[in-house]
C-alpha cells in the first residue's frame, strides 16, 4: 500500500538534489521577502510554479509591477528549455501515477535523475517516479519556508542580496556553453540586450530583447547551425 | 487592482506558463517527431535567453555614473572564476553574492 521500498530508493537517489534545493530554495525565500514580497507569496510560488530560474526572475518582475502579458511571455521563454524534456520520458510516463503532477515537477534536476540514474529492476517504477518527484519538490518548498521565515524574522543588511539573481544566470550561461559549445547565441543575446537596454524603457527591455533575439536567430540560422 | 490581487494573478500566470512548457511534448509529440524549426529554436534559444537575463538583472545599474557598474562587473568575474574553478553552482552563486554584498556594504 505504502510502497516503502520505492520510497527508500527514491530518497537515496534524491539526496544530491536535497542539498541543492533546500539551499537554493532558502536563498529564494530570503531574496523574495527582502525584496518586499510577503512570505506566503514566496511559499505559494514554490508550490504552484516550482521552477528555480523563473521564481528568482519573478522577484524582479513582481517588484517592478510588470504587466501580465510581459510576465507570460518572459515565463514561457525562460522555461523554453524544459519544453522538450518530456520527449525522452514519453515512454516512461505511459503508466505513471498522477501523470499531470509528474509532468508538473519535471525540473532540470528531476529530469536529470529520471533519465540518467539507473535503478534496480524489481521496484515498481511508477511509485518510484512519483516519490522522487514529490521528494524533490518538498525540498524546494522546505527551503523556501525556512528562507522566507528567516528573512521576515531576522533583520540584517540585505543590500546586494539581489545579485544572487545575476550570479544564478551567469552560472546558467556557463552551463549552457558547456552543453552547446557555440559562441554565436551568447553574442546575439548580449547584442540584443544592449540594443534594447539603450533604446527602450527598462520595463520593456526583457520582452523587446526576446523579440529581437528570435528575429536574430532566424537571420543567423545558417551561422548558428554550422558553428 | 490591489497589490494582493496583482501578486496572486501574476503568480497564477507564471504557474500556467510554466506548466505549458512542461506539458508541451506530452500534448503534441506523442505520435510524431517535432518539426526541424522547433528543434532549432529549442536547442539554440536557451543560451540566448540566459545571456539576456544576465543583462536584464543589471537594468537598475547606472553605467554612466561612478563607479560605472564596476562593482557588478567585478562580482560577475568572481562568480565566473569560482564556477570554472569549483564547478559547484551553489558555491558560485553564494560566493559571488557574498562578494558583491561586501562590495556594496563596506565600500
Amino acid at each position: 500500500m505504502f510502497h516503502k521500498r520505492e520510497l527508500k530508493v527514491a530518497f537515496k537517489v534524491s539526496i544530491p538534489v536535497m542539498m541543492g534545493y533546500s539551499v537554493l530554495g532558502f536563498a529564494f525565500g530570503l531574496l523574495a521577502v527582502s525584496s518586499g514580497l510577503k512570505w506566503y507569496f514566496a511559499i505559494l510560488m514554490s508550490i504552484v510554479i516550482y521552477a528555480g530560474a523563473l521564481q528568482f526572475l519573478a522577484v524582479s518582475l513582481l517588484s517592478a509591477k510588470t504587466g501580465f502579458v510581459d510576465i507570460f511571455i518572459a515565463s514561457l521563454m525562460v522555461n523554453l528549455r524544459q519544453s522538450f524534456y518530456g520527449l525522452s520520458l514519453l515512454q516512461k510516463f505511459k503508466k505513471a501515477i498522477l501523470k499531470p503532477y509528474l509532468i508538473f515537477v519535471l525540473t532540470d534536476e528531476t529530469y536529470a535523475l529520471l533519465t540518467t540514474v539507473k535503478t534496480e529492476k524489481n521496484i515498481k517504477k511508477k511509485w518510484y517516479y512519483l516519490y522522487l518527484g514529490m521528494l524533490n519538490q518538498s525540498y524546494w518548498i522546505g527551503g523556501t519556508i525556512t528562507g522566507s521565515i528567516f528573512g521576515s524574522s531576522v533583520h540584517f543588511n540585505t543590500k546586494g542580496l539581489d545579485f544572487s539573481l545575476t550570479a544564478l544566470f551567469v552560472v546558467l550561461v556557463i552551463e549552457q556553453y558547456k552543453q552547446i559549445k557555440k559562441f554565436t547565441p551568447f553574442i546575439l543575446g548580449g547584442v540584443v540586450s544592449i540594443i534594447s537596454f539603450v533604446a527602450v524603457p527598462k520595463n520593456d527591455m526583457l520582452v523587446v530583447s526576446i523579440a529581437l533575439a528570435l528575429a536574430g536567430m532566424f537571420i543567423l540560422k545558417k551561422r548558428i547551425e554550422n558553428e | 487592482m490591489s497589490d494582493y490581487e496583482y501578486f496572486l494573478l501574476a503568480i497564477l500566470i507564471m504557474s500556467i506558463a510554466n506548466y505549458i512548457t512542461r506539458v508541451f511534448p506530452f500534448l503534441f509529440f506523442i505520435k510524431h517527431e517535432p518539426p526541424k524549426i522547433i528543434l532549432f529554436v529549442e536547442r539554440n534559444f536557451p543560451p540566448i535567453i540566459m545571456s539576456i537575463l544576465v543583462f536584464y538583472t543589471l537594468t537598475n545599474v547606472n553605467f554612466s555614473v561612478k563607479p560605472y557598474g564596476l562593482k557588478e562587473i567585478i562580482s560577475i568575474i568572481v562568480t565566473i572564476l569560482l564556477h570554472l574553478k569549483f564547478n559547484n553552482y551553489l558555491m558560485s552563486i553564494f560566493g559571488g553574492t557574498i562578494f558583491y554584498m561586501m562590495l556594496v556594504q563596506l565600500i
